[in-house]
């Protein structure tokens, strides 16, 4: 290749017109050739499926018509479906409540355990990585841990509950517990994320900074609240935002230890649109799709609300 | 030759490789029956997903595809993936020539226009059991044969139901049984234990009391129908039963069976395996009927079918194999793996023969009925969905018994075609 180059050089300095147009449209021709792997990819795993996604949930699928393709586009009543069913309000309620608490309360133990990890303290990496345990562990492991841990008679937590005189709860049999249950399982997983995430944030705010603090006098919570907490804002920003999107989603915790039970006292959205699509013999496609299509939507405005903030944040 | 040709034969190359590629992914899907001129390789897939090219399950198949002049390519699924695979793979027009699939399923891919009658497939169908080759007939034509069966029973602790003074024997009907978990309770054990998590699970647990209260799937608020839901309320609420049975799976209720604390177990014949290893002297029963009698509980196990394909020369094969693995010598091995009572009378007999204590097993399925028999087909599942919300309702106190089946009777009756 490098020995034709000299030659490829006079050769350029003696073409005519019409050569140097068509080495600007092959030129054309090769970037996009060479941009046509990562068009295929995004075309094949991005765009298709939610074509696929959007077009299920706009035709009345059967088992019948989705085996035949035949399906008659029915506009948005499948929407109107899930808007419908008893099981929409709760599964919003649920899904709202069941976010917004977990990553209350993931963010708050996890900037706790940041700050409290940020002096380094003997042994303090070995803790820190105790606590990044849960995200290691398949979820199936730790979900199925958790609701051997909270079963009602035979549970360690009832155990311990009574051997303190409580009454026995009803963890993942009661309609009034088994939100609160799926929440705690959720929490404990999400800690470390935060964590880490969080723990990075403080790593790179200047020492000096906090120096200054101490030498003007300022308490541990002043320096928290004043000089930590702003510093850490596009780290927590961040970090809520991916929380978000990953709670939002959640599916297997809360499958594995309650299927979105007892009569859909734990049902998110997530779990019900499984259950649309997959939970009985009959699959229910186009309602399954319309919910799916929803989260995704919710997620949508959350990442632009995001990039809003970002714009925001940088024209400051 | 110059750089920007050398390139462009580059680019060239690179662009046949690739569209090589994705035509491959087009055509291939990991099925070989639409491979041109491959008729001779047939593709089987079924749920066993435990079983490996050594186990004798997968040599049976290969040697019946190779007695049928095919070799067979068999997948194994997980049995809650097989149905959607399925379906997507006739949407394609890819369908494997051969599924081995749950039962109730059958009805649902029959209706979908998957699967060929028995008739089309030149099948005889006579010597299987009637009751079991129900589950796989939507109106008068026949989508498959049953490879085997398996039903619900009530284990029991013979240990804890001696120091309790409980004759298992005496268990005959809902009042002797009520009986005998009160006295369980009495002892400071844990009377029953079942599975009533809100799923299909659920509900095919509830059946055998469901259709032994005398009621019919086609009313769920009948006041028979309510009487099993309050049967199951009432356990929970006099402490017959743990709560955890809103919750359970099959497997764990047999988890808190084996513990050794609990009288009755509802569960399946494929348990037998594991009541092997139970630390404790144990019995099967059949389930009581509210009136006395042994209750029809549903039918468990898979059918062989043959998804349509496009030639129909493939049929012929096709038949050959299922006529194979459905043989009586063959049978009797596959059920004994499987733990399944064999759907044929004389390979039942021969299975008693080899082991007495499957004798209440072949009862239990002789009285057993398919979920989606009483030409029930795909509105089965539709009723099944309202009726285990209706228990789970009830059984966790947010509805009485009465008010949770009559909606899900309403609920069904507006979706039912």
């Amino acid at each position: 290749m490098l020995a034709t180059a000299p030659a490829l050089r006079d050769e350029t300095t003696v073409s005519s017109r019409r050569a140097r147009v068509a080495r600007r449209s092959y030129r054309g021709l090769f970037a996009w050739l060479y941009l046509l792997p990562v068009l295929t990819y995004l075309v094949v795993f991005y765009a298709y499926p939610l074509y696929r996604n959007a077009e299920l949930s706009l035709r009345d699928y059967t088992v019948r018509s989705f085996v035949s393709g035949d399906a008659p586009f029915i506009g948005f009543d499948n929407f109107r479906t899930m808007l419908d069913d008893p099981t929409f309000v709760p599964a919003v309620v649920h899904t709202t409540v069941f976010t917004f608490v977990s990553i209350g309360f993931q963010y708050a133990i996890g900037l706790a355990l940041a700050v409290f990890f940020n002096r380094s303290f003997r042994l303090s990496g070995t803790l820190r990585a105790l606590f990044l345990v849960p995200w290691l562990l398949p979820l199936i492991v730790s979900a199925s841990t958790w609701s051997w841990m909270l079963n009602s008679e035979s549970g360690v937590v009832n155990s311990a509950l009574t051997a303190f005189g409580m009454p026995q709860i009803n963890w993942l049999t009661s309609p009034t517990w088994s939100l609160t249950a799926v929440i705690i399982a959720n929490i404990w997983i999400g800690i470390p994320f935060n964590l880490v995430i969080l723990y990075s944030g403080l790593q790179a705010i200047p020492d000096d900074v906090f120096e200054a603090a101490a030498l003007d006098g300022a308490s541990g919570w002043r320096t928290f609240r004043h000089i930590t907490l702003p510093l850490l804002r596009p780290v927590s920003a961040i970090t809520l935002l991916l929380g978000f999107v990953y709670t939002l989603k959640v599916f297997d915790i809360i499958w594995i230890m309650t299927r979105g039970g007892p009569s859909n006292s734990s049902t998110t959205m997530s779990t019900w649109s499984y259950e649309l699509g997959f939970g009985s013999l009959l699959p229910h496609f186009g309602p399954a799709a319309a919910v799916g299509n929803m989260l995704i939507l919710v997620a949508l405005v959350f990442g632009l609300v995001y990039i809003r903030y970002e714009k925001v944040q940088a024209s400051r | 030759m110059s750089h920007p040709r050398l390139r462009l034969i580059g680019a060239a190359v690179t662009g046949l490789a690739l569209a090589g590629t994705m035509a491959a992914c087009g055509s291939g899907g990991g099925s070989s029956s639409s491979s041109a001129g491959g008729s001779s390789s047939y593709t089987f897939w079924d749920p066993y997903p435990q079983f490996d090219g050594t186990s004798d399950w997968v040599k049976l198949v290969e040697s019946c595809g190779k007695s049928a002049g095919v070799s067979v390519k068999r997948t194994g699924f997980d049995t809650s993936d097989l149905t959607s695979k399925t379906l997507l793979a006739a949407q394609q027009g890819k369908a494997p020539d051969l599924i081995v699939i749950d039962n109730p399923v059958i009805s649902t891919l029959a209706d979908a226009g998957v699967l060929t009658t028995t008739d089309d497939l030149g099948l005889d169908t006579s010597s299987f059991a009637e009751n079991l080759t129900a589950a796989g007939v939507l109106d008068g034509k026949t989508y498959g044969v049953p490879i085997g069966a398996n039903t619900l029973a009530l284990y029991y602790n013979a240990d804890l139901l001696q120091k309790a003074g409980v004759d298992p024997a005496s268990v005959k009907d809902w009042d002797s049984l009520n009986a005998a978990l009160a006295q369980l309770k009495g002892k400071g054990s844990k009377g029953i234990t079942f599975s009533g998590i809100g799923t299909e699970e659920g509900s095919f647990q509830f059946l055998p009391w469901f259709w032994g209260s005398g009621a019919n799937l086609k009313d769920l608020s009948s006041s028979d129908a309510v009487s099993a839901v309050n049967l199951w309320v009432d356990w929970l609420k006099k402490g017959y039963a743990p709560n955890s049975v809103i919750n359970n799976t099959q497997t764990t209720a047999w988890q808190e069976f084996s513990a050794g604390d609990v009288g009755f177990v509802e569960n399946g014949t494929w348990q037998m395996g594991n009541a092997q290893k139970l630390p404790f002297k144990w019995g099967v029963i059949s389930i009581p009927a509210k009136a006395g009698g042994a209750a029809p509980a549903p039918t468990g196990g898979e059918f062989v079918a043959a998804p349509v394909q496009k030639d129909n020369g493939r049929y012929k094969a096709t038949e050959k194999i299922v006529s194979c693995l459905t043989d009586p010598a063959n049978l009797l091995t596959t059920d004994t793996t499987l733990s399944y009572i064999a759907p044929i009378e004389s390979v039942q007999q021969q299975q008693v023969a080899n082991d007495a204590a499957l004798q209440p097993w072949v009862t239990a399925v002789g009285d057993a009925k398919g979920r989606t028999s009483d030409n029930l087909g795909t509105n089965y599942p539709i009723i099944s969905e309202q009726m285990w919300d209706a228990f789970q309702k009830a059984m966790t106190g947010s509805a009485s018994a009465e008010a949770a089946m009559k909606a899900a009777q309403d609920a069904a009756a507006a979706k039912v075609k």
